[in-house]
């Protein structure tokens, strides 16, 4: 069925009867050609992308829980493609690209709202940093303005320009950013690709790789052997305790992200705000909740929930750049698995065992890449060839010192 | 997180800053003939147990001593705090025994 207004005209003057299931529920098959581990984000835009780009449907999907029950659910929702260096950028602007085509390439409505990002600068320095930025930004086709303290103090006059600590000077902003509803990234990518023969096993978790002469022939599940010609991870948070399966260390470690929704309150943030001189990061979901965050905990976790003296970081970025914010009361905050990499940048890459794919160390800037991870590792899963925009993202790169480090923390994960 | 300091007692976990697992103690020897190997796994490579993990704490809000901490990542709950000097000194020994 293709949604459409029209349908929904229809099927609401039939009592909403005719709605099918957005996709089936099959019983895994003993062989397919690519078998992608994870139904996340990612992996639903993978095999979304291997069908449509790369006319390659037997494919199964194969998730532990219940589609989208990961990080793909778990985020602050920002898209934006503002990136410095060029192992990076030309990659994120391409997933912004597909991001403005989302919905009618997959004819599901996942909300898609360009309300701008502004990241904000409090001195000289960081304006200059900025101006950089943006430069890099406009070379690889992307949009970036660099504004004045006036013309912050336009989009976001709540804001606390004259903080004697932090005075907004002015900020980054890139007006094709915005914010997407991120089921719905995960629930599209899903019906599109099942209606294209892709079959989404949940409940099905992985638990051991069958490697045979030193190539991956397929994986052991609780529902059963499947075989495949390729096995595609693709479970950032938990890249680990998969990879370890078929032996494989990375350069990766788990570490947790917290966020948090302050109750409904009227409209008041028109895009999202980054403060500069600290982490905090704030936008407004269409039902009216704040929706923030900032730092990791910086300690490697699975546990899914952090500790208070980041909450308590977050709060004081919060109140450093809206004071009004003192007033929300908090409505959730929870905790997600980051994959976080060497380097602060991701991997999409073949492994050292021929037939196995690896897609991970996302960080916590994932959510932005969905279509273009999904686009470059379909690519990279029928092609063998590394996608152009992804060629920098190797797991070897450390080694050759090929390193994108957008921080230049040096190799500590926990600094990115 | 409270982090029972040999020597302190119990301490918040705010106090310390993480580096990461704790076989980074073992650095690779470097005159060895595989040391750039060995060195690319032991600065990028982790193990990344969800589990019990031995990890390197510094009390930089405190009296700076190196800690070695077995942490459980799933739980968070912390099950034995050693002074990595004395880790690594037995680490030492080990190797000349």
């Amino acid at each position: 069925m293709r949604y459409s207004a029209f349908q929904v005209l229809k099927q609401g003057l039939t009592g909403n009867k005719g709605w099918q299931r957005a996709w089936r529920e099959p019983d895994p098959q003993q062989h397919y050609d690519v078998v992608i581990v994870g139904g996340g984000g990612h992996g639903l835009a993978t095999a979304h992308y291997l069908a449509k780009e790369h006319g390659i449907t037997n494919v199964a999907v194969l998730e532990k829980g219940w589609i989208g029950s990961g990080n793909v659910g778990r985020n602050t929702t920002i898209i934006r493609s503002n990136y410095l260096l060029p192992g990076n950028e030309p990659f994120y602007e391409l997933s912004m690209k597909l991001w403005e085509g989302l919905e009618q390439d997959v004819n599901y409505n996942a909300m898609v709202s360009q309300r701008g990002i502004v990241n904000l600068y409090h001195s000289d320095a960081q304006r200059d940093a900025y101006a950089r930025r943006g430069n890099a930004m406009h070379m690889a086709g992307a949009d970036a303005t660099l504004l004045d303290e006036s013309g912050v103090r336009q989009l976001c006059p709540f804001l606390d320009f004259d903080n004697a600590r932090f005075p907004i000077k002015g900020g980054l902003h890139q007006p094709r950013a915005g914010t997407v509803r991120h089921d719905a990234v995960a629930w599209g990518y899903a019906r599109s690709a099942d209606s294209r023969g892709v079959d989404i096993i949940q409940n099905c978790e992985v638990t051991g790789m069958m490697i045979e002469n030193g190539r991956c022939k397929g994986v052991d599940t609780t529902r059963g052997r499947i075989t495949a010609n390729k096995v595609a991870v693709c479970v950032a948070g938990s890249s680990g305790k998969v990879m370890a399966l078929a032996g494989l260390r990375l350069p990766i470690e788990s570490h947790v992200l917290q966020a948090f929704v302050s109750e409904g309150l009227k409209p008041v943030i028109p895009g999202v705000v980054t403060f500069g001189a600290g982490h905090f990061y704030i936008s407004q979901s269409d039902k009216g909740g704040l929706v923030f965050g900032g730092d990791i905990d910086g300690y490697n976790s699975y546990a899914k929930r952090g500790n208070l003296p980041v909450v308590e970081d977050v709060c004081e970025g919060g109140m450093a750049i809206m004071p009004m914010i003192g007033r929300a009361r908090l409505l959730r905050m929870w905790g997600g698995i980051m994959d976080m990499s060497m380097d602060g940048s991701p991997y999409i890459d073949k492994t050292a065992v021929p037939g196995l794919y690896f897609n991970g160390g996302w960080c916590y800037g994932g959510f932005k890449a969905t279509p273009a991870s999904g686009w470059c590792y379909a690519h990279l899963l029928a092609t063998d060839q590394p996608h152009d925009t992804a060629t920098a993202f190797q797991l070897e790169r450390f080694r050759h010192g090929a390193v994108i480090d957008e921080r230049g923390a040096g190799a500590q994960p926990n600094l990115h | 997180m409270l982090i029972d300091h040999p020597l302190l007692g119990l301490r918040d976990a705010a106090e310390f800053v993480y580096l990461g697992d704790a076989a980074l103690l073992n650095r690779p020897d470097a005159s060895s003939a595989d040391a750039l190997d060995s060195f690319h796994d032991y600065l990028h490579l982790r193990d990344n147990v969800a589990g019990e993990h031995r990890e390197l704490w510094y009390h930089e809000q405190g009296d700076r001593s190196w800690l070695v901490i077995t942490r459980n990542t799933l739980t968070h709950a912390i099950t034995a705090v050693e002074l990595a000097r004395d880790v690594a000194m037995n680490l030492r020994e080990g190797a000349n025994s």
